[in-house]
């Protein structure tokens, strides 16, 4: 790696410095759009004792789950975790910890790490058990509550395309929260379809500008899906 | 008694040329099948998808291109993609016009119940207490008691609440209630049901105008 040359080849140069106990904010919403190649690394490494912030905590046997499998995740921050056995059994064995946050809150606490604001006020939550311990404040007869930003030690995104630099794109709605959890990590982590040359992505439709990237890699992507629903071909 | 469909047939109802509306879950998702003729409505999924399209095609399956509900979908044309954060600012900020949910139980002060059960495995909120406390306009859709008929339609919620105070207008499977003031209005009643079965069945303080017309579909 050298100056402003993100990419990198091996998912051990990609993970390099993921120590237990930290904390890791993942892309992804569901199945979609995670970073496949990162979280086969991390279960490769067998890192302990993580903290991971994701909407969900993927599947019983992929995603995220497979880092469960392994007992390597301490404590998620998440808003919806129903898909998965295994979470469940942890959970009411006291071997995780979980943290349920609204969804908006949590994309919003990401976004809000990531921009450098410690914590924001919202109305998501006031009157509910989320609300519970929180500071509440007043504004313009509404009540708000105060919520704390998040930010990672790493960030582990998937995208679409991204060029040396570091710039990229995410594809249809992989895009989530992958672009949040870019802007969020000390040291983030793009896993990407395709690295294109400089000047292949158009400047003016970057999602995530290269400044937030610190490295690259190509994968290749399984992209399970999780509820195939169709509708008959029309004749 | 109205049937699921019915319910999303009466919520549909709500529509109006022009709105954004999000869907939840269950029978939130059927409204979709019911859009008035002639009205155009962009559907939001709250996970970066704005003018949600039916479901694709075996050929136009695309894991990339998934709703809230993580089944796979299409976009329609004028679509567009964003990303969470935005997704929500959008929910947040008040510029959905219509959010269709459904709730374990509402009551008359407009609380919502519909994440948690205690005592049971608590899968999380999702989007849920973003929705309620962004949107001006929610419909409840739900059943409105349970099947050894406890009323869902209470003094006050017993469970943990979604959100406080943000319900105006519920679809049953009996009525169509709104609440203000602290009180269930009845406003209209399913088909072959009579004004006694549902104030019996509701156990907040319920207003009955004179006439309470009955849906017709």
């Amino acid at each position: 790696m050298a100056g402003l040359d993100k990419v990198v080849t091996s998912y051990e140069q990609a993970l390099a410095g993921l120590a237990d106990g930290m904390t890791i904010i993942a892309g992804g919403f569901g199945l979609c759009g995670i970073p496949e190649g990162l979280i086969a690394q991390i279960k490769k490494m067998g890192t302990r004792h993580l903290t991971v912030v994701s909407n969900n905590c993927g599947v019983d046997g992929f995603g995220l789950g497979i880092l469960l499998e392994n007992r390597q995740i301490k404590k998620m921050i998440s808003s919806y975790v129903g898909e998965n056995e295994l979470f469940e059994r942890q959970l009411l064995s006291g071997e995780l910890e979980v943290e349920l946050t609204p969804q908006g809150t949590l994309a919003e606490k990401i976004r809000a790490g990531g921009a450098g604001i410690p914590a924001f006020f919202t109305a998501t939550g006031y009157g509910t058990p989320i609300g519970e311990g929180k500071e509440v404040r007043e504004f313009h007869g509404r009540h708000y509550i105060l919520e704390e930003s998040i930010t990672g030690d790493f960030a582990i995104v998937k995208g679409w395309k991204a060029d040396h630099y570091g710039n990229v794109i995410y594809r249809h709605t992989a895009r989530n929260f992958n672009p949040l959890a870019a802007t969020a990590g000390k040291i983030t982590v793009v896993e990407v379809e395709e690295i294109v040359e400089p000047g292949e992505l158009d400047l003016d439709n970057i999602h995530t500008p290269g400044i937030y990237v610190d490295r690259v890699i190509q994968g290749t992507f399984e992209k399970r899906i999780e509820r195939r629903t169709v509708r008959p071909q029309e004749v | 008694m109205l049937t699921r469909e019915q319910i999303a047939m009466r919520v549909a109802r709500e529509m109006r040329d022009g709105f954004y509306v999000n869907l939840g879950i269950g029978i939130p998702t059927l409204v979709a099948n019911y859009i008035p003729k002639g009205m155009q409505v962009m559907l939001q999924s709250e996970n970066g998808l704005l003018g949600m399209g039916p479901f694709p095609t075996e050929e136009e399956v695309d894991p990339d291109m998934i709703n809230a509900g993580k089944q796979t979908v299409t976009a329609i044309s004028g679509a567009s993609i964003f990303d969470s954060a935005q997704s929500f600012a959008m929910i947040r900020g008040g510029h959905v016009d219509l959010t269709v949910l459904g709730a374990f139980e509402v009551d008359v002060m407009g609380n919502i119940a519909s994440w948690m059960v205690p005592g049971k495995l608590v899968k999380g909120m999702g989007g849920a207490m973003d929705l309620v406390a962004g949107a001006e306009n929610i419909v409840v859709t739900m059943t409105h008691a349970s099947k050894t008929g406890e009323s869902k339609l209470l003094p006050q919620c017993a469970l943990p609440l979604t959100g406080a105070g943000c319900i105006k207008k519920v679809v049953t499977d009996l009525a169509y209630v709104e609440i203000r003031d602290g009180k269930f209005w009845l406003i209209e009643r399913a088909p072959g049901v009579s004004v006694d079965e549902i104030v019996k069945l509701t156990a907040g303080e319920m207003v009955v105008p004179e006439v309470v017309p009955e849906m017709t579909f």
